[in-house]
């Protein structure tokens, strides 16, 4: 009964929606409030569907109903219990039905938190975030449903992929697909305010929460595949410019420009058709990666099954919401009147900077990923383009724009003095260029622009500080008054700086696997081998026996330069019978933010086996880095101006420099 | 019914979204822009007072926002002007629509897709009732039984044959090898492994299978089905001349009344050694039939072996055309036929099997490769 409950649930939720994109739409157009107010309930009636049929499919997985095909094919009764939790979304079935749970997650919280939204804007954004929930829910019911039964259960399941069989399938892609997911409900602004034709500074106000919401998801969805995919695939990479890869990286350049577009709208009215552009462009980006990854023109990991139905069908919603959404923006788009004007040198000028660079950086990404795709559909012809291509056009797009980011929240509204902020930015160049220095005197001449790479984080890392310092009067004023006015600094301007910082630590982490030491030996046990002032020791080979798979286990004693044993380290090689595969666990030793990365290779004859040995200074900060984003985006979101639904906003103290003029 | 009745309140609950919203009255209550401006001038107001910007800017700024704000604070009253009450057969539709169009289409989409006649069936329950006793599920449960206790030989030796039954050669290739592994090897143990590498190569007896039958023969040089596989070998790699030396040598130290006589005869007619008989399936050779099989039919007279191999077949067939669905089946005939040099029939049965697996990719897929294997596609 339960799966059968599941799949009525969603077919019920594609009714509702079809209400839903339908009834608030002709609403919001005749204003007739009883209309506009349906969106609200259908919103969130839709949701508690898609959760029910999501928790239908959770239980089949639980208590493995072999009887659901999709059960039958993903899952082991013998499989742990987190794993059996986890194969819900780890095959294609679940994995949309937990696109269309977030989907529906994200409008009905636009209807329950929504209070502050026009009743006409928040009637059109449901009716348009409808509309793409409802595409979906009839590519899950006639392409890929998760609810098809089997009429004589089988007895056991054929096992979820092993290397999905682990505790990043808990965290990645419900962490990945809240951000994906995410820009939905900015794209729904976006068309919903084109709909209407009013696109003004308010609506910055009332999009930028929900943007900043998806972004923070989306930022951390992404590190936590990285490092997934770092301690999972067995040789330390941590990014691999993968085309699954890019196209979560691409929403997020266009999403991290978009939030930076709609300060500039909220404060001065300016930016329109940048941020309408870019709330357009970011989930058209992530739509656009759904069908890369679903239709099987990539094949990954990330590729649970390809079906050429499917492909068409996604090509099909990608070609309907896409062009739909650009042809309307053509429409509207006289109606975009020029907002507050201000000089090229000034925050707007700054933001503008930003934005040029970040979709530089995307549409870079956009060509490396798909130029290689068309040119094998039209010539046949396979080529790779890898980390040469990247390293050669994504980074120096981001040099320019790191250098430029203290710049930003230093310079004043409408007309800023460049020079005045370079030299409240000695201070940061000086750090920086010692950090250059330092890391000159220690690493030697390994490789020149590494450090230049350290440098630049540092005084990244600086310049947010001195913004913090500005604006609190910090060694300038009485302490009292500098808690005082801490207190009193907006959220967000705390946000700005602590992801400013974050993004800084992650440069410093990248940069620093220039100096990462790799090791290839065949060992027998009691053998030893060095790396980076540490000595692992070779102790045994044990054979252990997991739920539902075996593996040989290698221990290894660490001692550091002086003898002193640091900790033990068992990487393991993994054999899934189910699956007939096998999977290599690596060990890590983490030593303050560098780690030890160790995994095993095949077994010889003569009883030695082969192990890959890394030593990675600073890596976890790539990561770390990452979640301080997470904070920053945070402390922004609960920015009180910005909190939604809150009557009467308390506080805003200046968003610019003292001292500076302003707006 | 449990289902249907929870399937009503669930269609309840979805017209209860749509109906409440229309049965309240009142204009629309939500925010406005207007709020917004008022918001961002009082912060003018307070980053003024606090310092943090000098009175020119706040002044410019002030005026900057209050433009804005008049300006949506005219729309605003523009908007409500032209408010009229709206006309109700708007909401009249929507109920409509909740009573009928909702409920009818969902339950229509749901009758073309969904299976309510199919329990729900946990582990659990199933393990329970053990309904499900089909030898693919007693298969299942010794597979599971084995994964626990990996040491357990006789388990092995129990599957090893079912799996040649079942045309799974290359599990059942592996249960010889894990039978190796635990208990030591034998002469017997060897052929076996050699015998299940053989059908898993569709008859060919491979380096690996060939180095298992001389293995044997080191252990134990009167194995008989080893002997017998080395000579099929040496046929296979085109030295016939080693092969009825082999054979010969079998027969000369045969026992009288040997069931395996006639096999060895029948090869040795096929390599045009003795005289020729009437062309029959090299049975030894054909994957699929047990040790016991071939022993049993090597007991038989070669007419009454004849028709008993084409009878099976013949119902194999038979049981195809109304079940088509069995690609194991469809596998077993076409190599039945191949074996007995019906290339004719095994072509027709290759389209037949094609057909059948139209509609599925991945099925059709495997039994091409199949085919092909078999080199049916000539």
């Amino acid at each position: 009964m339960i799966p059968e409950l599941g799949h009525f649930a969603l077919v019920l939720a594609l009714a509702l929606g079809l209400v839903q994109a339908i009834g608030p739409l002709a609403g919001a157009h005749y204003r007739d409030a009883a209309l506009m107010r349906m969106a609200d309930s259908t919103a969130l009636m839709q949701f508690v569907f898609v959760a029910l049929s999501f928790a239908a499919l959770t239980v089949c997985y639980v208590t493995s109903d072999f009887s659901v095909a999709n059960v039958y094919e993903n899952s082991h009764s013998t499989m742990p219990l987190i794993y059996k939790y986890t194969s819900v979304w780890g095959n294609h079935e679940g994995s949309m039905l937990l696109w269309v749970l977030i989907l529906a997650l994200f409008g009905a919280a636009v209807a329950a938190f929504g209070g502050n939204l026009p009743a006409t804007l928040k009637a059109n954004v449901l009716a348009v975030q409808s509309w793409i929930a409802c595409a979906f829910y009839v590519f899950i019911l006639l392409t890929s449903n998760p609810f098809l039964r089997i009429a004589e259960a089988p007895l056991e399941g054929r096992d979820l992929n092993p290397i999905l069989q682990d505790i990043g399938l808990a965290i990645h892609p419900p962490l990945l697909y809240l951000g994906y997911v995410g820009f939905s409900i900015s794209f729904s602004f976006a068309v919903a305010a084109l709909i209407e034709g009013r696109i003004d500074a308010a609506w910055a106000r009332w999009v930028r929460p929900w943007t900043l919401a998806a972004w923070m998801f989306l930022t951390v969805g992404i590190s936590m595949g990285s490092y997934w995919a770092y301690y999972e695939l067995g040789w330390g990479g941590f990014w691999f410019w993968d085309p699954v890869e890019n196209s979560s990286l691409m929403p997020w350049l266009a999403g991290t420009a978009l939030l930076h577009s709609a300060v500039v709208m909220e404060k001065r009215n300016a930016l329109k058709i940048w941020t309408v552009l870019l709330a357009i462009l970011a989930f058209s980006l992530s739509l656009l990666g759904t069908f890369l990854v679903r239709s099987g023109v990539l094949t990954s990991v990330h590729t649970f099954a390809t079906d050429p139905s499917r492909g068409v069908f996604i090509l099909a919603i990608l070609v309907f919401f896409i062009g739909g959404a650009l042809a309307l923006f053509a429409w509207r788009a006289p109606l975009l009147k020029q907002g507050g004007l201000f000089a090229p040198v000034s925050r707007e000028g700054a933001l503008v900077f930003n934005n040029l660079f970040l979709t530089t950086a995307c549409l870079t990404v956009f060509v490396g990923t798909l130029y290689p795709l068309a040119l094998e559909s039209v010539t046949g012809e396979k080529i790779s383009v890898g980390p040469p291509f990247f390293n050669l056009t994504f980074a120096p797009l981001f040099i320019p724009l790191l250098f430029a980011m203290p710049f930003g929240p230093l310079l004043a509204w409408k007309r800023g003095d460049v020079l005045g902020v370079a030299e409240r930015l000695m201070a940061a160049f000086a750090v920086g260029i010692v950090a250059i220095a330092v890391t000159f005197v220690i690493k030697g001449g390994q490789s020149v622009l590494a450090p230049f790479g350290i440098g630049l984080g540092v005084y990244v890392i600086g310049g947010a500080l001195i913004d913090l310092v500005e604006r609190t009067g910090l060694f300038r004023l009485p302490l009292a008054t500098v808690r005082s006015r801490a207190a009193g600094l907006p959220r967000s301007v705390w946000g700005t700086a602590v992801a400013h910082i974050g993004i800084a630590m992650s440069l410093i982490g990248i940069v620093a696997q220039v100096w990462a030491d790799e090791r290839i030996v065949s060992l027998k046990p009691q053998e030893t081998v060095s790396i980076a002032g540490y000595t692992l020791s070779f102790d045994r080979l044990t054979q252990r026996t997991g739920s539902n798979f075996r593996e040989q286990v290698a221990k290894f004693t660490v001692r550091n330069s002086g003898g002193t044993v640091v900790g033990t380290m068992d990487p393991s090689k993994r054999t899934f019978p189910a699956r007939a595969t096998t999977t290599t666990e690596a060990s890590l030793l983490t030593r303050g933010t560098s780690q030890l990365y160790l995994s095993l290779g095949d077994a010889n004859d003569d009883g030695s086996i082969a192990v890959r040995l890394y030593h990675k200074p600073l890596v976890l900060l790539i990561w770390l880095g990452s979640v301080v984003m997470m904070l920053g985006g945070g402390l922004s979101l609960s920015d009180r101006r910005l909190r939604v639904g809150a009557p009467k906003p308390a506080k805003k103290a200046a968003t610019k420099p003292a001292l500076q003029p302003a707006e | 019914m449990t289902l249907w009745f929870v399937f009503a309140l669930m269609t309840a609950a979805a017209m209860f979204a749509v109906l409440w919203p229309l049965s309240r009255r009142g204009p629309d209550d939500g925010g406005s822009d207007v709020a917004v401006y008022r918001d961002q001038l009082d912060e003018i107001g307070r980053d003024r007072a606090a310092g943090l910007i000098g009175v020119a800017e706040a002044e410019a700024a002030y005026v900057e926002v209050s433009r804005r704000l008049i300006a949506a604070a005219d729309a605003a009253e523009t908007a409500m002007a032209g408010r009229i009450e709206p006309p109700v057969w708007r909401r009249r539709a929507a109920v409509v629509v909740a009573f009928l169009l909702l409920p009818a289409g969902a339950t229509a989409l749901y009758l073309t897709i969904g299976s309510p006649q199919l329990p729900g069936e946990r582990l659990a329950s199933r393990e329970r009732v053990a309904q499900n006793s089909s030898i693919a599920n007693l298969v299942t449960q010794a597979e599971a039984h084995l994964e626990r206790n990996p040491g357990d030989a006789r388990g092995y030796e129990v599957l090893a044959p079912i799996y040649l039954r079942m045309g799974r050669f290359a599990d059942a290739a592996n249960a010889r090898r894990r039978i190796l592994a635990i208990s030591g090897e034998t002469a017997e143990r060897q052929t076996d492994l050699g015998e299940a590498l053989t059908a898993a190569n569709n008859g060919i007896v491979t380096d690996e299978a060939k180095a298992a039958f001389e293995r044997a023969l080191v252990l134990d040089a009167e194995d008989v089905r080893a002997r017998f596989f080395t000579g099929i070998a040496a046929e296979q790699d085109g030295q016939r001349d080693r092969a009825a030396a082999i054979w010969r040598g079998m027969l000369e130290k045969a026992p009288p009344g040997a069931p395996w006589i006639q096999t060895i005869q029948q090869s040795m007619a096929r390599i045009g050694v003795t005289p020729p008989v009437a062309a029959t399936p090299p049975v030894a050779a054909a994957p699929g039939p047990s040790a016991d099989d071939v022993k049993a039919s090597a007991e038989m007279s070669e007419a009454d072996r004849d028709q008993m191999i084409r009878g099976m077949v013949a119902r194999l067939a038979d049981r195809l055309k109304e079940n088509s669905d069995d690609i194991e089946g469809w596998q077993r005939l076409l190599r039945a036929y191949m074996v007995m040099g019906e290339r004719d029939k095994a072509t027709a049965a290759a389209a037949d099997a094609r057909r059948a697996f139209a509609s599925d990719p991945d099925k059709l897929r495997r039994i091409d490769g199949a085919i092909k294997s078999m080199g049916i596609d000539g």
